[in-house]
Order: structure tokens, then sequence, then C-alpha cells
């Protein structure tokens, strides 16, 4: 009795231990592969990164040097019409549902851009498709920028929403109290103070479209030259990365791990700014 | 989740503020439901036009198009099952071993971990959410899958090689690869949902726990965890779904051959990547309609897999993880 | 009932100290500190077996402190350290070697807030015994019943021991959490105000029971409340800021306080 019991109790103990250690092994070895991604990149990244690879377009196979200069732009532009799509209609749609809305609509509108954050976005590069480029009869950056809105407005309703609502009563009493009008306390008092937020958010959008590929196979479609009107097929950054590395050429594979190391330098620098920036700030949970 | 927060403005301040004068109220009211109209439309005509873009597929080839496994450009007969096999295992295969990993790590950084180290550590594992889709596909093309090739599969092979699913020739860009590459894009999900969750739980629980004589593991095993057990099921679903869908990373490392094989060492194709690489070279109408169609599919399976995996997450919110 | 006396040596002691009878368990000059925040001073104090002793004093006193020593809570929080002795059977409680899980076996803890875990009413009592003794259905079945019974619950919950916890009323789950401590069978059970949260019907019902387990515990009760420490308890310890003022018989210490400061409080002149 006295014996068994003893080596329960050390079964026990020994499970203990065992479980913590696995639990902490596994997250130093998650974190550990990020660190490892990153430094792989930046060893293979770094050699191809040039002057030239941010200045120029890409060079036929064969010819030395090249680089991704038109895809830089090219998501730029591609990012920039997105924002300007998105953060009209998330914005003003964050404030419809906190503010305004019935409670059922704003719960079934909640749901929806919960739902709607996490559509793959190949899905939605097909509505894209069949809304702005079937109808027209070519590939255009418009229409990538058209994608790209759709995968930021839930991220940006939802940060707008939980950024009003952290903004303290007293604040919108205090206001009101001063005899300001609804808009008044709207305009001068809830957005300013949610503003930190509403960045955060947008910074998010921002960062989460800059490493989205699968909608521009068959949006922006790519391209070989500066292109700056949106109306035109157009070179996009991650795209270029995707090309270059399923292509059979070593040479192509060196300036896709360029490009990787720009686009995760990019993508980390833009989340790392939205986490410690307004740390706290919001939650945006998705 | 601040799904409870108490007041609204319109309810919090019982509207005693001035009321405007009629006009610029109206504008901006207009505008404001303008705005939701449109967010709205959009989410409406997502369906709407995957709908109809795959009507053509979907009358020619109504439900065989989820069993038959022929595909054919050519012949113009289109089948979906081996991308639906190949986007259910690698999805499915990749949760198992998210979900195992995301919520030991996820119980490591909220129970055991120093703090600092606890926040070091998930910082670190919430970035790798960050990582751009196409980096991971250029470091499993060329770092893990020749590894896969080498190391793993051989090693898996001599241990394991019983089993069909560790049977036949190793390629590099396999079911296996693709699989692993998704399972480190989905940990951050499990993890960082599941650690919250877990946080969430009020201390007094542990302490009853421990004040039994319980270990710190059993007391974490045994009721912590069970507390939060709907919410982490609906982690794993958002997990699921962000799996499903996942394209560019799978497409460069699954290998994209469209047949169906138990052996997770052969390559393998998925609805997301099918629709990547051929949607473009899609020559007929019915062609683009039956690619069409399954993105429409995956759609659809994503819509309520993350509605599902959201009314979990919901459920325990509404019930606050409290007894 | 007399708790079965052959197995209880097994999980507890490797020195044999002879035990003293009359102290069940002996603090020794403790110090704690949290941080550099000094919670208890130099506290000697001694809990007689089959004794209720009750701990008052302002919020902040160091009692509930004291009573996270007993049975080494406090480890679960870094920063947070004990000094000096707890002698429970002879033995130091905080010095090297001593494993928390054991002796928390030995010591029982019901909290302030009742905390069914979110299982059945049986599942939760057979919780703690299945942690440390792998028993046969029917003897669990006996001990979970024996365990009810002894927190006078059994007649309440008899026809629906598979139901959850979480459907019993606060007093219930309150009893339910002492029958789950006493089902491991400790020696010491350390009740954290234990009826703060509940209705006085309820609070009544546990005060009985307690007056009931003192036949085979020993039992240290931490209370907000003066009545409550009058009703229950045999002996009533006063804390102030960190230290032990001074420790009497119940009537003693509320009719006829040594210190100053215990008069002031009892006499509800500071709280």
């Amino acid at each position: 009795m006295s014996g068994s019991a003893l080596s329960f109790a050390r079964r026990r103990r020994f499970g203990n231990y065992f479980w913590i250690g696995l639990s902490a092994l596994l997250s130093v070895g998650i974190a550990a592969i990020l660190l490892l991604i990153l430094v792989y990149v930046f060893y293979q990244g770094v050699t191809s990164i040039s002057w030239a690879f941010l200045t120029q377009v890409p060079h036929p196979v064969g010819v030395p040097g090249g680089g991704v200069g038109n895809g830089i732009l090219g998501s730029a532009v591609i990012i920039a019409i997105a924002t300007l799509i998105a953060l009209p209609v998330g914005v003003l749609t964050g404030i419809y549902l906190t503010l305004f809305a019935p409670p059922r609509l704003a719960g079934a509108l909640r749901f929806a851009a919960d739902v709607l954050a996490s559509v793959p976005s190949i899905a939605i590069g097909l509505f894209a498709y069949e809304v702005l480029v079937a109808p027209f009869h070519h590939f255009s950056a418009l229409s990538a920028s058209f994608a790209f809105s759709i995968l930021m407005m839930p991220l940006i309703i939802r940060t707008t929403e939980s950024a009003i609502r952290l903004v303290p009563t007293d604040m919108r009493e205090a206001a009101v109290a001063l005899g300001a009008t609804e808009l008044q306390t709207l305009f001068r008092c809830i957005l300013v103070a949610a503003r930190p937020g509403i960045m955060t958010g947008l910074i998010l959008a921002v960062a989460r479209v800059t490493g989205e590929t699968a909608p521009l196979l068959f949006t922006a479609f790519g391209s070989q030259f500066w292109v700056v009107n949106p109306n035109q097929p157009m070179a996009e950054l991650s795209l270029q990365i995707f090309t270059y590395a399923i292509s059979p050429y070593k040479v192509w594979h060196n300036q896709a791990w360029g490009g990787a190391l720009l686009l995760i330098m990019a993508v980390l620098t833009l989340s790392l700014t939205a986490r410690i920036a307004f740390r706290g700030k919001v939650t945006a949970n998705l | 989740m601040g799904d409870g927060a108490t007041t609204t403005w319109a309810a919090g301040s019982g509207r005693v503020s001035r009321p405007e004068s009629g006009l610029a109220r109206h504008a901006f009211m207009l505008t404001v439901k303008a705005a939701t109209a449109i967010f709205a439309l959009i989410m409406a005509g997502l369906v709407l036009v995957l709908v109809s873009g795959s009507w053509a597929s979907l009358r020619h080839f109504g439900l065989r198009f989820l069993w038959t496994s022929r595909w054919d450009p050519v012949a113009n007969v289109f089948g979906g099952l081996p991308f639906i096999y190949g986007t259910v295992v690698s999805s499915l295969i990749a949760l198992l071993l998210a979900a195992s990993i995301g919520i030991l790590s996820a119980l490591f950084l909220a129970e055991f971990a120093p703090r600092r180290l606890s926040g070091l550590l998930g910082i670190l594992i919430e970035l790798l959410a960050a990582v751009p889709s196409v980096v991971f596909g250029l470091w499993g093309l060329f770092v893990l899958a020749p590894v896969v090739q080498r190391d793993i599969g051989p090693a898996l092979q001599a241990a394991f090689g019983f089993l069909p699913i560790f049977k036949g020739v190793i390629y590099g860009v396999n079911m296996l690869t693709a699989s692993l590459i998704l399972t480190l894009m989905i940990v951050p999900t499990v993890m960082s949902i599941s650690r919250d969750l877990i946080s969430g739980v009020p201390g007094r629980y542990r302490e009853a726990t421990l004040a039994l004589g319980s270990t710190r593991w059993e007391a974490v095993r045994y009721v912590v965890l069970p507390m939060v057990r709907p919410g982490v099921f609906g982690a794993c679903m958002l997990a699921l779904g962000r799996a499903l869908g996942e394209t560019i990373a799978v497409t460069m490392v699954i290998g994209n051959r469209p047949s169906i094989s138990a052996s997770l060492f052969a390559p393998g194709y998925t609805i997301a990547s099918a629709i990547a690489n051929e949607f473009t070279e899609a020559t007929s109408d019915l062609y683009i309609s039956a690619l069409i169609e399954l993105g429409l599919l995956l759609l659809v399976i994503s819509i309520l897999i993350n509605a599902a995996g959201r009314l979990f997450l919901a459920r325990l919110d509404r019930d606050g993880g409290r007894a | 009932m007399q708790i079965a006396p052959s197995t209880r040596n097994e999980t507890m002691l490797e020195t044999t100290a002879p035990t003293d009878a009359e102290a069940g368990v002996s603090v020794r000059h403790l110090n704690f500190f949290y941080g550099s925040n000094q919670a208890l001073r130099d506290v000697s104090v001694d809990f007689r077996a089959r004794e209720v002793t009750a701990l008052i004093g302002p919020s902040g006193c160091g009692k509930s402190t004291l009573l996270r020593v007993l049975n080494r809570m406090y480890d679960l929080y870094p920063g947070q350290r004990a000094e000096g002795e707890v002698l429970i059977d002879g033995r130091n409680i905080l010095g090297p070697g001593v494993d928390a899980t054991s002796l928390r076996r030995d010591v029982g803890m019901v909290f302030q807030k009742p905390t069914p875990f979110p299982k059945s009413i049986y599942e939760n009592v057979a919780f703690g015994i299945r942690l440390h003794e792998k028993l046969g259905r029917a003897e669990l079945d006996e001990r979970v019943r024996w365990a009810l019974s002894r927190a006078a619950l059994w007649d309440e919950v008899r026809d629906r021991l598979n139901a959850s916890a979480l459907g019993l009323s606060g007093g219930q789950q309150q009893r339910l959490c002492i029958a789950r401590s006493i089902a491991v069978r400790p020696e010491v059970l350390l009740l954290d105000e234990p009826t703060s949260a509940l209705d006085p019907i309820s609070t009544l019902k546990v005060e009985e029971l307690i007056d009931e387990l003192k036949a085979d515990f020993t039992i240290v009760i931490v209370t907000h409340n003066m009545q409550q420490a009058a009703r229950c308890a045999d002996r009533v310890a006063f804390f102030y800021l960190g230290e032990l003022v001074e420790i009497a018989s119940a009537e003693d210490l509320f009719t006829r306080p040594r210190e100053k400061r215990t008069q002031e409080y009892v006499t509800g002149r500071f709280s």
C-alpha cells in the first residue's frame, strides 16, 4: 500500500514536470521558428538588395541585374487606393454599428465583419475578378485595390468599434454638458479620442494586405514595366516574389529572397508599430 | 472582445445632447448609413457573384462535382474531389498539430512561464501570424521541403513505414510539407486566443485545485482547461478556417498534382491552389465556372466554420467562462 | 466519525518528531514578505488540534496571508516569501524538501467565493480523492457519500449526484467545496472568509457545520465578522498591521481583552 502510494505520487510529480517541460519546449520552439525564418530570409536576401534592386524593373532571364522597383511602386499604389476605399467605409460603418445601429443590427454587422475577416482572400480575389475584371476584359490595379479594401474593412470596422467604446463616458458627457451637439460631440470629442485606436486598426489592415498575394493573381496580374495607371495591370512586390520563387532560375530565386526580405521587414515593422505605439488600446481579436 | 461593453453613446448619454439643426444630422446619418450599406452590399455580393459565376458548372455537373475526381480541361470535364481531399487532409493535419502545440504553448505562457518570458514568447509567436504567406511559401519551398525529403520523411518512414500514410516515394513538395507550413501559420491563432481565455479564468479556481493537493499541471489540465474548452474549440475552428483558405504558401509547397494518394509523401492539390494556378489559364467558360465553383465551395465552408467558431467563442464570452 | 488513522503518515513525514497533541499547527517567528512589503511580523501562534481558531482583524492585517502560508499557497506567486517556522506534526513545512502537493493534501482550504468545478457534484468530490488515491468504485462512492454527509449536503444532493455542481445554490456550493476538501481527509482545514459571499441562512448552516467538523479537524478560519468568530471559534486571534496582538478564548477576547488595540477593535472603535 505504502509503496504503491509513493510511486503514484512520484508518477504525478513526473507528469507535472513532463507536461510543463513539454509546453515550455513547444512555445520556445515555435518562437524560435519565427527567428529562424527571419534570420534565413535576411541571410539569403541581404545580398540581393542594392540600389538597383530597389529602383529597377525586372530584367529578362539571362540579363543580369534588374529589380523590384515597379513592384514596390505597385504595392504602394494598390494599397493606397485600397485604403482610400476601406478607410471611410470601415470607419463610418464602425461608427454606425457602435453608436446608431439598433442592437440586433449591430450584432449582425459585427458578426458579418468577423466572418468577412476570415473569408479566404482567394475567394475575395474571384469576387473582384467577376466584378471589375471580367466585365472590362482586362486586369487592373483597381480591381486589386478593391479586393484589398474588402480584406481591410472588417479590421477597420472592429477596431473603430472598440476604439469608440474605450472613450470614457465621462468625456462624452462633459462635451454634452458644455452644450455640444450630437455631431460636435462625435467629431470633436469621441473621434479625436478614438483616433489612435482607429490608426492602429488601419496599420494592422495595411500590414495584412501588404502580405497578401492570392487575390492579385487575377486582379493586378503583374507587369514587367513601370505602371502608374490604376486601370492597367500592375506589378506588386509579393506577386513578384511568388513568380520568381516558382521559376526554375537560380538568379530569380535570389531576387525572390531579396523581395521577401523587403516584404517581411515592411510587414513586421507595421505590426510592431501598431503593437508598440498603441499597446492595449484596442482589441482587434482577429 | 468588447461586445459586452456597457454603454453605447445613444444609450449611455440618453441623447441629452442638443439636437442638430436638422440638415447636418440628416446628411451625416445618410453618409453613415450609406457606408454601412456598401459594406452589407459587399457581403451579400460576395456570395451572389460567386454563385452566378459558378452557375454554368453548378448546372452542368450538379452534386457530382463534389465526389468525382476527373479534372480534365481538354475534355471539359470537371470533378473537384482531389482538391477537396487535399484541402481537407492538409488542413486537418495542420489543425491536429497546431491545436496540440497551440494549446500547450498557451498553457505555458498563461500558467507556467515567468511574466517577461511569457510576454516575449507571446509576441514572437503572434508575429508568426504576420509573416506574409509568400514568405512562408518561399521558406517552405527552399528550406523545409528539402528537410522533409532528406530527414523528416525517411525518419517517419523508418519508424512508421507500415502505415499507408507514410508509404511510397518521398517527394519534397508534398502533403506533409504543406501541412507543416499550415501548422506554423495557424498556431498563433490557437495560441493567442487560448492564452487569453486561460488567463481569464479566475485565480481562485487554480488555488482551489492546488489546495486539494494537485500539481500545477493537474490544476491546469483538469480544472482550468475544461473551463475554457468551448472557447478553445472555437479558436481551433477559426484556425481551421484559416488553413482551409490559405493559398499561396500551400501552392508553393504541396506539389499541385490533382490525384488522391493515401501517402502524405505524395504531392497533392488544394482548392485554393487550384484556383491560384489555373484561373488565369482557364480557357473555356465552363472551366472558369468550375474554378469559381471551387471558390464558392471554399467560401461557404469557411463562412460556416468561422460562424461556428465565433458562436463557440461568443457563448463562452457570454457565460464569461465562470461558474 | 473518526477518519482512518492508518493511512495518515505515508505522505506526510519523513521526520517523526513526537507530536504535541495540543498544538496541531505551531507557527514560530513567522515573517512574510510581498516583495519588499512585510505583511507578517514575527508571528508565533499555536492552532490546537480539534479546535476552531478564528483570525480577526482589519483588512490588510495579515490574517489571510497567514492562512496562505499554512498550505504554502504563496508558492505560486514569485516575490512572496516566508521566514520562520510552521510546524505541523513536528515538521517545519517551510523547510526545504517539503512537497507542497502532499502538504496540501494534509492541509485543506476553502475560499471566500465558492469554487465548484464545472463538473458533476459527484466528480467535484471525487476529484481530490483521485489525485491521491486509487480507490475502487465502491470505496470511492463510499468516500464521496461520507464527505457529502460530513458536509451536511448529502440529503440535499443524493438524488442528483450526476447533476452539474454549478446548479447548486451559493450555500450548497460552499458546502460542496467543504466536502471536496475533507474528502481527501486532511488534518487541518483552512477557511478563508467562507461565508462572506453567502446569505444569512446559508451562513448559519456553514457555521453549524464548522462546529461539527472540529471533532475531526484542526480548523483555522479567517473572518471579518466578529459575531461569527464569537459563535464558532474556541479561540480567537486578533491581528493588526501584520502582528498578532493577542490570542485568547473567544469569550475572553471579546469581553476581557488584554490589549488596548483589541479592545478598540472589538468595540468597533476602528475597523
